[in-house]
């Protein structure tokens, strides 16, 4: 936590509203988000109980399981589950676009779809959930023995595809609503309480006549909001287990039915306060306006999503039990490039996720006080000059930032620029900043408009900016020998298909 | 009439509790207790045993703890797989994992001893098994459900581990069977954890009564092994945990646990934990007691939401997480904090560094704030 989100907590401990830590939204929102709201059975790894889902807030789709323990109904969930996620997924594969990847020969052509579908749960463990049903239901055969519907393993292979995003923060294929919401605002609560929803909304958006404290001490009665899953309230467990065991003990088929749709009615009030609220979430975040660099995030996602649904359709082999080395590294290379970047895009994007860095003295704020247009200074080669023009900035920021530091504002992002001298006048911070590039390509002064910053401007600048080129490895079919040579695609196993699941 | 002098020291908080009988001390309970040392208000209702759920219904906050009847229901039909037919299972995991041949073992039931099912006597009759198969080479016997005791806070604490097996490669393991599986050999790493300092607590104990018997605590092993069901089957899995961290955490706690009647003894002669009385006379006896609030409590103790009022009350900047804690050192509510920034107080000399960065983020988020 910062000293920016603690000055933001005591606020709002104060006024008992929720404190916005982001001016914009930080994530992709799609127009039509597939919402799923899980429940488990108590005490078992990964029993499906029941689920609300769908894109439509007005109509989700109740998913239940009258008895947990059949597995012939666990498979029976996983396809109609995978019957509206599959259709919704179908439905972002109609058009597309043209974009290139690569630069100079190695530049290359290729297509991504226009839409990505987005999944959202309520929180962390709703991620989970979707993890751990993926890899029950990926590695199921659909012939022989223990066959499935070949909706069942499709849907694990599309569920591990989303979790697997989940984990990178660039991502927006898979979002828990806490997590997001407890990225734009912070409440008069601890961390670990904001992971329930309905308190979490209760202090951004509490009830008329009532204060977001309040509000979040009343949304903790589970009578009134059912956790938010995938566990369920254990007193509402003895409700349910007193019904399923009348539901098995039924004698006529006509009684079973009956005791059967009362089962659905009270799965269904467990879930749909908190189906209503993740919509309210939605709209919350729908009124910020999206950050700068999301779109471009989203069309990543939007990539990924095309090369995802292309391997499926020639290869189709499920993601292995666990990672190989080759795969583990790449991956983890990839989520440390992500992180980096999606941190300093955020700031570039958010003034307020800039503060933070003012604050830590890895950026500064200040007003352009100078400028010398036509400087050049020695180039590399022997008696060639560069026009290196600079620019002095009046801060009343601490400028933690050595001589020689490259920076960026935010302001000229592609302005590659270089800090030549700090130093105090009367209390205050002087910077001189040499520029070195960002002029429409031009070599000499004059400066085309707009590209050189003027005298009274208000700039930030800092040393975190998003760079352009990620770290690269090797493609995985030209992994040397010294690291295993090029891994084998996992081959599910007569095992994994039997695999039971009680 | 008996004198004061002549009543066992554990009077005072037998006092308190009143006539009801007391709770024992579970491994869970010690865990919970190390994990938050600094709380002399759970030491004392622990170590009194007072029945904390009953308690904090009496004062007002109905507690939100209960064990679904799925969850139940899974986790006693995974025991009872684990024991079935002469313990085969454990024995088929422990020849697995313990890779030295485990061919048969007789099992002694200890849930009761020729009837009688009181905790001491099953202490005494442990305590006489454990030093008959550490007599012999060759003893294969396991014990399942023993009894061994511990002193924690000055209060003698009755502990049941689910196994204790015979010497394996020298070495005796404490056995602990749970019901959260381990999927493609990982289980949830939280209740991994508190499961690996329920052993901690259990292997403790052990080793006391190791020591009273003149036996060399090192024969028993440093390593666990923890039962649990394997994927989505119910078919048990078994992995040896090492415990070398968690024994030296659990030490090191205890030693600081204050005595828990020395705590009690400061409390005034009239002050009563007797879950019949009267709502006053509790709630003001309660607020006798120091207690450490930090949201986490709110996942583990019967009396979380009363303490979070009363943190709340006197804004207590723990309530808002460690990280805001952490953030306002030398600053002890969150009124003065605020107090700080609105510039109508002025920060004492060790709080001066922390209130000056405050001012000087909250200034920086009025601005930037204003400026999208």
């Amino acid at each position: 936590m910062s000293a920016l989100s603690t000055v933001a907590a005591l606020t709002a401990s104060r006024t008992g509203r929720a404190e916005p830590l982001a001016t914009v939204r930080h994530q992709h929102l799609d127009q039509r988000p597939f919402v799923l709201v899980p429940l488990t059975l108590a005490g078992e790894a990964c029993a499906p109980l029941a689920a609300l889902a769908g894109t439509d807030p007005d109509n989700p789709t109740l998913l239940t399981v009258r008895q947990p323990r059949d597995r012939a109904e666990r498979f029976r969930f996983a396809a109609r589950l995978a019957a509206l996620l599959l259709t919704y997924i179908d439905e972002c594969r109609t058009e597309s676009e043209p974009y290139t990847v690569g630069r100079g020969k190695d530049k290359e052509e290729r297509r991504r779809f226009l839409r990505a579908p987005q999944l959202l749960v309520p929180n962390g463990e709703g991620i989970a959930y979707v993890r751990l049903l993926g890899r029950l239901t990926r590695l199921r055969a659909t012939e022989g023995p223990y066959a499935v519907d070949p909706s069942v393993p499709t849907l694990g292979k599309w569920l591990t595809w989303f979790t697997d995003l989940a984990e990178f923060p660039d991502s927006s294929a898979l979002l828990a609503m806490t997590r997001m919401l407890a990225a734009h605002w912070v409440t008069g609560q601890s961390p670990s309480e904001d992971s329930h929803l309905p308190s979490l909304l209760a202090w951004i958006d509490p009830p008329d006549g009532s204060d977001g404290a309040r509000a979040a001490r009343d949304a903790e009665d589970p009578t009134v909001w059912p956790p938010a899953g995938p566990s369920t309230d254990p007193v509402f467990d003895r409700t349910l287990h007193e019904v399923m065991t009348r539901y098995d003990e039924a004698s006529d088929e006509r009684g079973r039915e009956a005791i059967g749709r009362q089962i659905d009615s009270e799965l269904r009030g467990q879930m749909l306060p908190t189906w209503q609220l993740m919509w309210r979430g939605v709209e919350l975040l729908r009124n910020l306006p999206e950050g700068g660099h999301v779109p471009d995030r989203w069309a990543f996602d939007r990539r990924l999503f095309s090369d995802y649904a292309e391997y499926l359709d020639a290869d189709g082999r499920p993601q292995a039990r666990r990672d190989h080395a080759v795969g583990a590294a790449r991956r983890l290379a990839r989520l440390e490039d992500a992180v980096t970047r999606y941190e300093a895009q955020r700031a570039f994007d958010d003034p307020l996720v800039m503060a933070e860095y003012e604050l830590t003295g890895e950026a500064f704020t200040g007003t352009v006080t100078a400028r010398d247009e036509n400087r050049f200074i020695p180039g590399a080669r022997p008696g060639s000059q560069v026009w290196r023009p600079t620019i002095t900035l009046r801060t009343d920021d601490q400028v933690g930032l050595a001589v020689g530091t490259e920076v960026r504002s935010p302001a000229r992002p592609t302005q590659k620029s270089r800090i030549l001298e700090v130093h105090q006048e009367n209390g205050v911070h002087m910077v001189v900043l040499q520029l070195e590039g960002g002029f429409a390509n031009k070599r000499k002064p004059p400066a085309p408009p707009g590209t050189l910053a003027e005298a009274g401007e208000e700039l930030t600048y800092t040393a975190r900016f998003p760079e352009g080129m990620p770290s690269s490895l090797p493609s995985e079919e030209d992994t040397p020998w010294t690291h295993g040579g090029p891994p084998r695609p996992y081959e599910p196993t007569d095992e994994d298909a039997e695999e039971t699941w009680e | 009439m008996p004198s004061q002098q002549s009543e066992p020291p554990d009077d005072r908080l037998a006092r308190l509790r009143g006539p009801r009988p007391p709770q024992p001390y579970t491994a869970r309970k010690i865990t919970a207790l190390t994990a938050n040392p600094a709380c002399a208000r759970r030491a004392v209702l622990d170590a009194a045993g007072v029945d904390k759920a009953l308690l904090a219904q009496r004062v007002g906050y109905e507690p939100r703890f209960g064990q679904s009847p799925f969850a139940l229901a899974r986790e006693q039909a995974f025991h009872s797989l684990v024991k079935w037919g002469g313990h085969a299972e454990l024995i088929r995991l422990l020849r697995e994992e313990l890779s030295v041949p485990v061919a048969e073992a007789h099992v002694e039931d200890l849930n009761e001893v020729g009837g009688n099912a009181s905790l001491p006597v099953r202490e005494r009759e442990t305590r006489r098994l454990i030093a008959h198969v550490a007599s012999g080479q060759d003893v294969r016997l396991i014990l399942d459900s023993p009894v061994v005791t511990l002193e924690v806070a000055g209060q003698t604490a009755y502990l049941e581990p689910d196994a204790l097996t015979h010497r394996i490669g020298g070495k005796f393991y404490v056995v602990l069977i749970r019901s959260f599986a381990a999927i493609d050999g990982q289980a949830n790493p939280t209740a991994v954890a508190e499961t690996a300092k329920q052993a901690a607590v259990y292997v403790l104990a052990l080793r006391r009564i190791f020591e009273d018997a003149g036996l060399p605590p090192e024969q028993l092993a440093h390593e666990f092994l923890l039962v649990c069901p394997k994927d989505f089957s119910n078919r048990p899995y078994g992995r040896l945990i090492d415990l070398r961290q968690e024994l030296d955490a659990l030490q090191f706690q205890l030693s600081r646990l204050r005595r828990a009647e020395d705590l009690a003894e400061q409390l005034p002669a009239t002050a009563t934990l007797d879950t019949d009385r009267d709502t006053d006379e509790l709630a003001s006896s309660i607020e006798t007691l120091d207690a450490s609030y930090t949201p986490t409590c709110l996942s583990f103790c019967e009396m979380a939401r009363y303490c979070r009022d009363e943190a709340d009350a006197c804004a207590a900047p723990a309530r808002l997480g460690s990280g805001v804690r952490n953030d306002l050192p030398g600053i002890d509510s969150t009124r003065a904090a605020l107090d700080y920034l609105d510039g109508v107080a002025a920060p004492g000399e060790a709080e001066a560094e922390a209130a000056e960065l405050l001012r000087a983020a909250d200034r920086l988020r009025r601005l930037r704030q204003g400026a999208a």
